[in-house]
């Protein structure tokens, strides 16, 4: 725990725990936000050199994750007058406890990866897996459709970690896509939300499997 | 990119305007005739362009060959073509062009606001994925123009999809080209897997036909076998032709039947000397085809689904020289690798002059009379005569007789049989062949006498059949041209000759015997000349008929009067009456839906009837893919439980897979594996 970097990714840990345990709708969003600043200062810190690729990257993401999507995901949250409270189909405690065993696998599972040396010692793995769990479990158990959003936001912000283990190896493009991606992602979920409003006038997720054949 | 040369320039120009023949018009006023004007001249601005190469290519050219690098994984894309491919292009670029100037006057724009633009923009994309499908020479790039060119002809088979008819047949053809294309795609990795590259191209001794060769054959019969219509795999094809609009029946028909045979030929090609039981399947699947085929389109009552069987037939046909070439390879015969590929690919040429006008035909029937229906129709001929005078040339050249194109091609095939028969190290199987497609000839003869007497002679059936009328020029105009060639076609065949050799020197020059000149193989030349001969003889006694008749005063009557005082239309032959004895003795039981009659009672009998339903499907689907299929289907229903619509499902499903995944890495760490 001496490394700046694995601080950082404990707090991001943290986050994941957080935005689980929280039933206040805005927390989550704020959460995930925190998260995606913290990642932004992360290739910094993993990459001794200040390459422009390394500085664009990380206001790329400060800009997206950190203050774009959680705007406008606010801005979603007060059009359409939702109400604050998160409804999971899982209770919180359950999901804490759920988070909490996924972020154990995790670390299991990060000591068992054939990883390059420069990396062993470093909780790049372990945090990106348990953030992708975590993403996961959001996703899974939360029934408004802003939930699910940030349930993807935090699956993509563990992605995001794994790629720093791939920054050397892999370009800018690699990074950029991901961002773009996960811009269009959004996006787009921005405007289903927008209209399974206006057809349902409510975002509950289950109502809409009636729509299924 | 190397060695394009004038050829492959003016080729790949062509391909390219082909494609995008159909763009301008998608921007252009909805309901304007620019657009459809537009891309009739592009596309025969097209085929002028595309039959220079392919010409020269056939008849002198050394064809040409370049190289793409590609991203793709399976490498370099390489387009190339000889004379085999220019044989094939020669009915790509011509029918589609016939088809879009057809289609000015069947399907015009302003008539047909809703799906008039879709239409031409697929009929550009099919005839351009044919093209480029016939100059591929490696798996990726193939497989890649196969599936444009599938679904280009299912948008544009589909074109009338607001009827439900249409729509199941447009599925059912879909579900038949993708389980085919499946095939392509094991063929293309075990091929590759072979050869070491994804080219198609061999060593000039052949790639030795051992070993998974043999899966490569079975799984490019069923590829290929299911786009040409072949036997146990033709069951999409009636209902697909018969619902299309009739130009794109006639594309479907006249020219994408026929790539499926070319790639059947490309992959056999590549192999040193195939073993005899190739040839023996494709002969067995072909005669099986043609005698199937014939035997269906007689007990038809929709024109162009026996139009459809009947294409089922002709590539029977051509698919039983096909195997007598490939035994002759697999035997070393010279002989019969002429006689055989050359009348497959002399009936793979003339096949796509005389369906596409019979295809244009039933058109302009069906525009004419508003039903496809033939026994609402009769009487044709006096209210369409230069329709039903194109379709009566197009109808004797699809049954063979001399002196029209259908003639010679058969002949040639025939003559190949009868070799591979007599000959020494006879062949016992074309001892059955030759007679099957005897049977099958005959029986098409009477399908077609059935189909031209039913529609075009007699008198008309119903009121639609009586205000028929004749098509515009530009639908005319098209059937002409094919009736011409038609007409002409066969008596000059010994000029096509050398490019035939030219050919089949291309698809059997791995082979260890090599190919004989077709011409020291059979008589064409005077069989053109005693056909031409012929031809005169029948001209000169219409003429001095005409020439007595004029001399004397004609009375004109109702056709079947026969003295009645009051003679009506349904004393005539109907279409199920004339076909029910093949329909029904001649045809397996299997295959036909029963007779419905109530037979007449009593001393005085009232109300009595008959009628002859014409299955709506084909029987090869009704007996036995639907019920397989709904077999399957219940036996999986225990699935639907997993794909219960819900995304959340999905996504712990995506979890528990990841969580496994993940979990295995971390067992196998702790326990290796021995």
């Amino acid at each position: 725990m001496t490394h700046p970097v694995d601080i950082l990714l404990v707090v991001v840990i943290l986050l994941n725990f957080l935005v689980l345990g929280t039933p206040a709708l805005r927390l989550t969003i704020r959460g995930a936000a925190v998260q995606g600043a913290i990642l932004a200062v992360l290739p910094l810190l993993v990459h001794r050199g200040f390459g422009w690729r390394v500085v664009a990257i990380a206001f790329a993401t400060m800009a997206i994750k950190g203050l774009l999507i959680p705007g406008l995901l606010e801005k979603a949250m007060r059009d359409i007058h939702i109400r604050h409270e998160v409804e999971p189909y899982v209770g919180f405690v359950p999901s804490l406890f759920l988070c909490a065993v996924g972020t154990g696998l995790a670390i299991l599972f990060a000591g068992n990866l054939p990883l390059a040396p420069e990396h062993v010692g470093t909780l790049l793995v372990p945090a990106s897996l348990a953030t992708l769990l975590s993403g996961f479990l959001v996703l899974t158990t939360r029934r408004k459709a802003i939930s699910q959003v940030v349930g993807y936001l935090i699956l993509e912000n563990g992605i995001f970690i794994f790629g720093q283990l791939l920054i050397e190896a892999m370009p800018f493009l690699v990074e950029a896509g991901v961002l773009l991606d996960l811009f269009v992602g959004i996006f787009i979920m921005g405007i289903v939300i927008n209209h399974i409003r206006q057809e349902f006038s409510s975002l509950d997720t289950e109502l809409l499997s009636e729509l299924k054949d | 990119m190397e060695g394009a040369g004038p050829d492959g320039a003016l080729l790949l120009g062509a391909i390219l305007l082909l494609a995008l023949s159909g763009v301008p018009g998608l921007f252009a006023r909805k309901g304007g005739s620019g657009g459809e004007r537009l891309a009739a001249i592009l596309t025969s601005a097209a085929s002028v362009a595309g039959l220079v190469p392919a010409v020269r290519i056939l008849f002198f050219g050394a064809g040409f060959r370049m190289e793409f690098p590609s991203p793709l994984p399976g490498g370099k894309v390489l387009l190339a073509a000889d004379p085999l491919s220019a044989l094939f292009l020669l009915p790509v670029f011509l029918v589609p062009a016939l088809g879009a100037v057809y289609g000015l006057g069947y399907w015009p724009e302003a008539g047909h606001l809703r799906d008039g633009r879709k239409l031409r923009f697929f009929m550009g994309l099919l005839a351009a994925s044919m093209a480029v499908v016939l100059i591929a020479r490696s798996g990726v790039g193939f497989l890649v123009a196969w599936e444009v060119m599938a679904l280009a002809a299912f948008f544009a088979a589909t074109t009338e999809d607001r009827q439900p008819a249409v729509r199941e047949a447009g599925w059912i053809y879909l579900v038949a080209t993708h389980a085919g294309t499946l095939g392509l795609f094991g063929m293309t990795a075990l091929l590759g897997a072979t050869t070491g590259s994804f080219a198609w191209e061999a060593p000039a001794s052949g790639i030795a036909a051992t070993g998974s060769a043999h899966v490569v054959f079975l799984l490019a019969l069923l590829g290929f076998g299911a786009k040409a219509g072949l036997f146990p795999f033709h069951f999409w094809l009636p209902g697909a032709h018969a619902g299309a609009p009739s130009h794109v029946s006639a594309v479907m028909s006249g020219v994408m039947l026929k790539v499926g045979l070319y790639g059947l030929l490309r992959v056999t090609s590549l192999y040193g000397a195939p073993p005899a039981w190739w040839g023996g399947l494709v002969l067995v699947l072909g005669a099986t085809s043609a005698l199937y085929g014939a035997t269906l389109a007689a007990g038809q009552g929709d024109i162009k689904r026996l139009l459809a069987y009947s294409s089922i037939e002709n590539v029977g046909i051509a698919a039983t020289g096909i195997g007598v070439a490939l035994l002759g390879r697999a035997a070393a015969r010279p002989e019969w690798i002429a006689l055989g590929l050359g009348g497959a690919l002399l009936h793979v040429l003339f096949h796509s002059l005389f369906k596409p006008l019979l295809f244009l035909g039933a058109g302009a029937v069906l525009h004419g009379t508003g039903t496809r229906e033939m026994d609402l129709m009769g009487g044709l001929l006096k209210r369409m005569p230069k329709t039903g005078a194109a379709f009566a040339i197009g109808c004797a050249a699809v049954v063979a007789l001399p002196p029209l194109n259908g003639f010679f091609s058969e002949f040639v095939v025939y003559l190949g049989l009868l070799r591979a028969f007599s000959g020494p190290g006879e062949l016992l199987l074309a001892g059955f062949a030759a007679p099957a497609l005897a049977l099958a000839g005959g029986v098409a003869l009477a399908a077609f006498v059935k189909l031209f007497g039913v529609v075009f002679l007699g008198n008309p059936r119903s009121e639609k059949a009586a205000h028929a009328h004749e098509p515009g020029l530009s639908m005319r105009v098209p059937m002409l041209l094919l009736a011409g060639a038609c007409l002409v076609a066969g008596l000059l065949s010994p000029l096509l000759v050398p490019a035939i050799d030219r050919a089949t020197g291309a698809w059997a020059g791995r082979s260890p015997g090599g190919a004989m000149p077709l011409s020291s193989a059979a008589p064409i030349a005077s069989v053109a000349i005693w056909g031409a001969a012929f031809g005169a003889f029948l001209a000169l006694a219409a003429a001095a008929a005409a020439l007595l008749l004029r001399r004397r005063s004609l009375s004109r009557g109702p056709t079947w009067d026969c003295g009645y005082a009051r003679p009506t239309a349904r004393m005539q032959y109907t279409g199920s009456s004339f076909g029910e004895w093949i329909a029904f003795r001649l045809t397996p039981r299997v295959a036909t839906s029963p007779l419905e009659e109530r037979l007449p009672e009593g001393i005085f009998p009232r109300g009595a009837r008959v009628s002859a339903p014409a299955p709506a499907r084909d029987p090869v689907l009704l007996r036995f893919l639907e019920p397989l299929a709904a077999k399957w289907a219940r036996r999986f229903s225990g699935l639907h439980a997993l794909q219960e619509g819900r995304l959340t499902f999905y996504l712990v499903y995506v979890l528990g897979t990841l969580v496994a995944l993940l979990a295995w890495s971390v067992l196998r760490g702790w326990f290796p594996l021995p």
